[in-house]
This record gives C-alpha cells, sequence and structure tokens, in this order.
C-alpha cells in the first residue's frame, strides 16, 4: 500500500517488543460481554439524582485484523463504549477479554507489558497533544514510560513521525500549537503506536478535520492497518467514513447496540428501521436524488429517562404494542448465516409484532 | 404562492433585480502581524427567491462574507471594503439605526448554535415576541399571537408550552427550530444561515433542511447557505459558490457545480468525499493543508496543492471565465467537462455498487 520503505513502520527497528499473539488467528483479539456504564446527573442534598444509562449490555468481539465501525447518534453512548473499551472509564459490571486474556473486569486489571495492547485516539487533536512538548517529546513519552532509554526513544520518535507523513528534520522539534488539524492527527496516531498496541480505538478521529484533508488521514491509517496487521474500532457519526473503513458495523441507539453486521450487509439490506432512517438521513452529493420526506421525526430521547422495553420504540414507524412491554433482544437475523444480528421484534421470527416473519416448524 | 423562478445568472440579468449583490467585497482583520485580508474580493448576487451555498473548507471566508451581508463585521473592527447591497439598499454605508432596521427585519439570521445565539435566561416565546414588537411596533399580545403562529410553521409540536421553554429546556433540533421561527418572525426576504445543521444530528439535520426548504417554497424567501458539507449543499442548493483562501474559485447552478465541477479544487473536494467508496479502495487526495490566508502564495492560492498546476498559475491570480452558461471558475486552466456523472461516487443508501 506504502511504496515507499523509508515510511513502512513495519521495517523500523522498535524499542518495545511485540506483544506476542497467544491464541492465533481463530480467537477473537477483543472480546467485550455485558459492559455497562451509569453517570449520576447532579443531585444536591434534596434531589433525586439523575442517573443516565450511557451504556447498557455492550458486547463486541474484534477479530485480528479486523475493523470494526460503531455508528450512532449524539448521545447514543458510542464514545462511552471507546472509553470502557481502551479501559479509561471504568465500567460498572462487564468484562473484556483481550487475545484469550483477561484485560479488565470491575474487579482487577491487567498490569505491565500487555497493558500496550489496547490505545485511544481522540476527536479533538489539539486538546488531547501537550501544547509544552515537542512532537518529538511527545511521541518518545510512552516508550520511556515503558522502560525504554531516552536517546533510543526519541530517534524512533523521529520513525515515528516519517510513518506518518510527517518528516522529522522538518517536524521532530515542533510544538503542537506549529501543526494543522489534519497534521496533530497524524501525531496523535503516531503517539498512540509508538507503544506498539495491537488494537486503536478510535473516536471520532477525522470528524474535526476538513473533507480535503480527511481523506489524507483515513488513507493514512489504512496502509497502517495493513502494514502492521492492527484491528481498528472505529467510531463516527459519519456513514461514509464507517462504510469506508470498517469490515463490521455496530450500529447504537441510546446506550444500546440495535444491529451488527458486516459492512456490505448492513449497507445493503439494514434489517432494524432506526439503521434504515439513520442511512435514509444520510444527504447524497447528487441535487438530483434529494431526500423527499424525513425519514424520522423528532430527536432522540432523554436517555436519563429511556423509553420501556425498545428504546426506538417513539420515533419508530412500524411500533406496536409488543415494542413497549419486553425490549428485543440483539439475535441472529435468519437466513443471513448468524453473523447478521438486529434487536428489533418486527424482525425477529416467532413473535405477536405483525411484521415479524413466520417461522416454519416452529412451536407458535 | 408567489415563488419566483429565475434562470441561475444566465446571460444579461434582465429578468429581475437581484435581492443580494456583492460586489468587489475585502475584508480584513487586524491581527499581532498587522492585517490580514480573509476575504479577497468577493463578487455574487442572488435573485429573490433562490438559496445560494457558500462551500468551503475551515478558513475559506465563507462565514465572514455571510456575516458582511448583515453588516456585522463593522462591530468586529474589520476592514471592510466594496458593496454590499440589500435589495438595493447598500449596507456597508447605511446608518447604525437603518442597520438595526435591517437585521431582523428584511434580513434574517440563523446561526450554528442556537444555544449561543439564544439568551439563555429569556423564555424562548419572548425572544421572539420581542424581535417582532420591535420590527413591527405591535402589542404583546399580537406578537405572542405571531410566535405561536411561527412554531406551527417550523414545526414544533404542543407549541405552547415551548413558547414558555428556556432555550436549554428544549433538545438540540427545537432549539434550531425555534432559531428559525425568530429569523422568519418579521418575513424576511433574504435568510442567512451559517452552518445551522452541522451541530444536529443526521436524522435531525435531514428533518430541518427539508423545513427550510418548505418555509422557502411557502414564503418566496431567498437564502444564503453556509456549509462545508457537499451533502447538505446538495440537499439544499440552486446556486453554489466554492471558496477558497477567501475567494470564490467556482460558481454556477447545483448541478453544474457539484456534478461536472471544472475547478481542480472543487474537482478534488467532490472526489475525496468517502461517499460510496468501499474497502481497500485508496481514496483520492489532496495534498497539503487549506492555507494559512496571512501567508497566501503569489499567484493562485490553490496552485501548491493543485494537481493540473502548470507555471503560469504561480504569477497570475486567475480571473473568472464563464466556461457554461451560468457556470464560471477562476482558473487558468480548468478541467474539461467531466463525463457522466453517474460514474462518479455518491450511490444512493441501501444501493452498493461493486468494487
Amino acid at each position: 500500500m506504502n511504496p515507499d520503505p523509508s515510511r513502512d513502520l513495519s521495517r523500523m527497528p522498535a524499542p518495545l517488543p511485540e506483544i506476542a499473539d497467544r491464541g492465533g488467528p481463530l480467537q477473537p483479539l477483543l472480546s467485550a460481554t455485558g459492559l455497562r456504564k451509569e453517570f449520576r446527573l447532579g443531585g444536591g442534598f434534596f434531589g433525586p439524582r439523575a442517573v443516565v444509562h450511557a451504556v447498557d449490555d455492550f458486547s463486541l468481539t474484534v477479530i485480528k485484523g479486523e475493523t470494526v465501525g460503531i455508528v450512532g447518534e449524539s448521545g447514543c453512548g458510542k464514545s462511552t463504549a471507546a472509553r470502557l473499551l481502551a479501559g479509561i472509564t471504568p465500567a460498572d459490571d462487564g468484562e473484556i477479554i483481550f487475545d484469550g486474556e483477561t484485560f479488565w473486569t470491575p474487579r482487577s486489571r491487567i498490569s505491565g507489558e500487555r497493558r500496550r495492547a489496547i490505545q485511544m485516539v481522540f476527536q479533538d487533536s489539539a486538546s488531547s497533544l501537550n501544547p509544552r512538548m515537542t512532537l518529538t517529546e511527545t511521541l518518545a513519552f510512552g516508550p520511556r514510560a515503558h522502560g525504554v532509554p531516552t536517546a533510543t526513544a526519541r530517534a524512533y520518535a523521529r520513525d515515528l513521525l516519517a510513518a506518518v507523513g510527517l518528516p522529522p528534520a522538518r517536524f521532530a522539534e515542533r510544538y503542537p500549537i506549529e501543526l494543522s488539524g489534519g497534521q496533530r492527527q497524524r501525531v496523535n496516531i503516531a503517539r498512540a503506536l509508538a507503544i506498539r498496541p495491537r488494537l486503536l480505538i478510535l473516536d471520532e478521529p477525522v470528524s474535526a478535520l476538513d473533507k480535503s484533508v480527511e481523506a489524507q488521514v483515513l488513507n493514512l491509517l489504512v496502509s497502517l492497518r495493513d502494514q502492521l496487521g492492527l484491528s481498528y474500532v472505529f467510531i463516527s457519526h459519519d456513514l461514509n467514513v464507517v462504510r469506508y473503513i470498517s469490515d463490521r458495523v455496530v450500529v447504537m441507539y441510546l446506550g444500546q447496540i440495535v444491529e451488527e453486521a458486516s459492512a456490505q450487509d448492513i449497507f445493503a439490506a439494514p434489517r432494524h428501521p432506526y439503521t434504515r432512517a439513520l442511512f435514509a438521513s444520510k444527504p447524497s452529493i447528487d441535487p438530483r436524488q434529494r431526500v423527499t420526506a424525513p425519514p424520522l421525526v423528532g430527536d432522540p430521547p432523554d436517555p436519563v429517562n429511556p423509553p420501556s422495553g425498545c428504546r426506538f420504540r417513539t420515533r419508530c414507524p412500524i411500533v406496536e404494542a409488543i415494542c413497549a412491554n419486553a425490549r428485543p433482544p440483539l439475535s441472529a437475523m435468519p437466513g443471513a448465516g448468524g453473523t447478521h444480528r438486529a434487536a428489533c421484534w418486527a424482525a425477529l421470527p416467532g413473535n405477536e409484532h405483525s411484521l415479524s416473519p413466520r417461522q416454519k416448524g416452529a412451536l407458535q | 404562492m408567489n415563488v419566483q423562478m429565475t434562470i441561475p445568472e444566465a446571460g444579461p440579468r434582465v429578468a429581475t433585480a437581484p435581492l443580494l449583490d456583492i460586489a468587489g467585497l475585502r475584508v480584513a482583520y487586524r491581527g499581532l502581524a498587522g492585517w490580514t485580508q480573509v476575504v479577497r474580493g468577493v463578487d455574487l448576487s442572488l435573485a429573490p427567491g433562490r438559496t445560494l451555498v457558500l462551500l468551503g473548507e475551515s478558513g475559506s471566508g465563507k462565514s465572514v462574507t455571510l456575516r458582511a451581508i448583515p453588516g456585522l463585521l463593522r462591530e468586529e473592527g474589520a476592514r471592510v471594503e466594496g458593496h454590499v447591497r440589500v435589495g438595493g439598499q447598500d449596507v456597508t454605508t447605511l446608518p447604525p439605526a437603518e442597520l438595526l432596521k435591517l437585521r431582523g427585519g428584511r434580513v434574517g439570521f440563523i446561526f450554528q448554535e442556537p444555544m449561543t445565539a439564544l439568551d439563555p435566561v429569556f423564555r424562548i416565546g419572548d425572544q421572539i415576541a420581542e424581535t417582532i414588537v420591535q420590527h413591527r411596533g405591535v402589542s404583546w399580545r399580537a406578537a405572542m399571537a405571531t410566535a405561536r403562529e411561527l412554531f406551527d410553521l417550523v414545526q414544533i409540536p404542543s407549541a405552547e408550552r415551548r413558547l414558555k421553554a428556556y432555550p436549554n429546556e428544549l433538545s438540540g433540533g427545537l432549539r434550531q427550530r425555534a432559531m428559525i421561527a425568530m429569523a422568519m418572525s418579521c418575513e424576511p426576504e433574504l435568510l442567512l444561515a451559517d452552518e445551522p445543521t452541522t451541530a444536529l444530528d443526521a436524522t435531525v439535520q435531514i428533518q430541518v433542511l427539508l423545513l427550510l426548504r418548505e418555509i422557502q417554497r411557502e414564503r418566496g424567501t431567498a437564502m444564503v447557505f453556509v456549509t462545508h458539507d457537499l451533502g447538505v449543499a446538495a440537499e439544499i442548493a440552486d446556486e453554489v459558490a466554492v471558496m477558497y483562501a477567501g475567494r470564490i474559485v467556482e460558481r454556477g447552478g447545483a448541478e453544474q457545480v457539484l456534478l461536472y465541477p471544472r475547478h481542480p479544487y472543487t474537482r478534488a473536494l467532490t472526489n475525496c468525499v468517502v461517499q460510496g467508496s468501499y474497502r481497500d479502495q485508496r481514496l483520492g487526495e489532496l495534498s497539503g493543508a487549506p492555507p494559512d490566508v496571512s501567508r497566501l502564495p503569489p499567484g493562485c492560492s490553490f496552485a501548491p496543492r493543485c494537481p493540473a498546476r502548470a507555471e503560469d498559475c504561480l504569477r497570475h491570480e486567475p480571473d473568472f471565465r464563464s466556461l457554461a452558461p451560468g457556470h464560471d471558475a477562476a482558473c487558468l486552466h480548468p478541467s474539461g467537462p467531466s463525463a457522466d456523472p453517474s460514474s462518479r461516487p455518491g450511490v444512493p443508501a441501501g444501493s452498493p455498487k461493486g468494487h
């Protein structure tokens, strides 16, 4: 992908050892189960506290070398989910297994060498860099914390800069303020890679960038993934970006996963009505193909008081009585080989929703 | 309703006098290192009832151009040259009292962030009624009744209750609708919108865009709409003007500019959109970043990033040249008309093309 070998990070001597693979290619790289996070809001002496159910029963598997995209609107919990996976915010409940090893539970967390395995890149490229450190110092910081001698770490920092397309001769001694947004985001990516992680969690990494710069950063992320055999969890509200970069896509609504499938399947045949509405809301760049009717009315409800049953039911065009009574489980869609899952009564066979597919030979 | 149909800027302008006419607009701000020219000669005009989208990246001067229309730059200490005429009145020379009448009267403004544009300590209904009383001199009661009608116009459910709400009690989408209601409160001929849907979620953004289109159709309001998003431009524009480094580099009808772009910058923008791209397909990219307007190169300011750069591009700042009726670009070497636009990326959702 990248023709210039001097920019190929996998050919450069790295000061930290690779984190050895344990379970082979079939063992998932990351497996998170039942993650839950609530935030308590305000609440003084007397008033009752409000609780935001930011992430509820979130489970995610990332296969080795895979890129999983997480999409959803603001307040759907996708950024909280990212922080839970990276271990920045501790979950209230659930567990994270990394390559067969317990990475995080409410009572234990991994320490030492293997802690390096997951790194994160944030949306705001400016506030996530220390303004008083040069780029070399920024990139040498992580390896030094892991015991690499300063001189070695600084030399590697220059390799990292070259690898993300910032010639070290020009950039090594600069400060973040001297860079454009796209250049700063390249530094953030380099910093995440400096300690040789296997999984990058990217939280809206290109959302704050201009369109002409966005493509540069996406191309960089793709070539680094190929060079280093990385896996990505890529969070974005931009469906075009997610479709471009992801192998598999997870759609979230009010803290829960409503649908998950391969990028190809989910864009070809979305099964959850929210996913369909989200896709239909995306403007085309062709003025002859304008949207004529809004796919949804109203705003997403307040996550402090999510609706009972299915959380999407208050905006759903095909809502029925069962939707208010019981939460639809995230289940495999019939005829999709078990990889396409959705949480919607209308898509699940054998229930009282009038659109529920009739199941052959089933009891109901 | 009386929707004015005009041909987009084709040939000699005879049909309608332009509602908005900007000629030779130049804007500079004073910084630590002296004056920086952020808008460097913008000419544009807009007929009544039409929508012009100013499309550009950060620092292109699109928002400053928009803010020049209601004369907002004077208070900011900017140096403004050129003329901005709204319905024949020259905003740049208008006395302050007349300017106040123009703002919120003939010209309505919708900002990107309604939370900062609305006053947090007054009820929304009162803020709208105040605007109406100021401009029309009607009674408070009549103004409140109008506010109520406006809430229906912008499709805010439970209007009575929402008029009494404070801005923080509304969701982002409802706040932006309230903002639109306020901008429409004195039946402006010209609506100015600065990225009004950028802060909104996708499912809410499309609702607001459709609402603006509907209001325009009903009331015949003209609109200048600033955005960086090609998809939003495609949804709302009759005409598009693409800005780069303080100048318009290409302008024309929405289909002309978005589907058959001729300026290399517009072509690059439409190419590097990831819309409809699939895994392992390398994205068309533009090298470099948008320029710092305080340190522009000589000649064409896009030349350092331009894939079609020739030697003369570094010497001359290109003038506008007409490429087709109503379609101009400021480029010495505009690309030829592109072939079939359906071969470009931009497939509608749900109908993926193969690799």
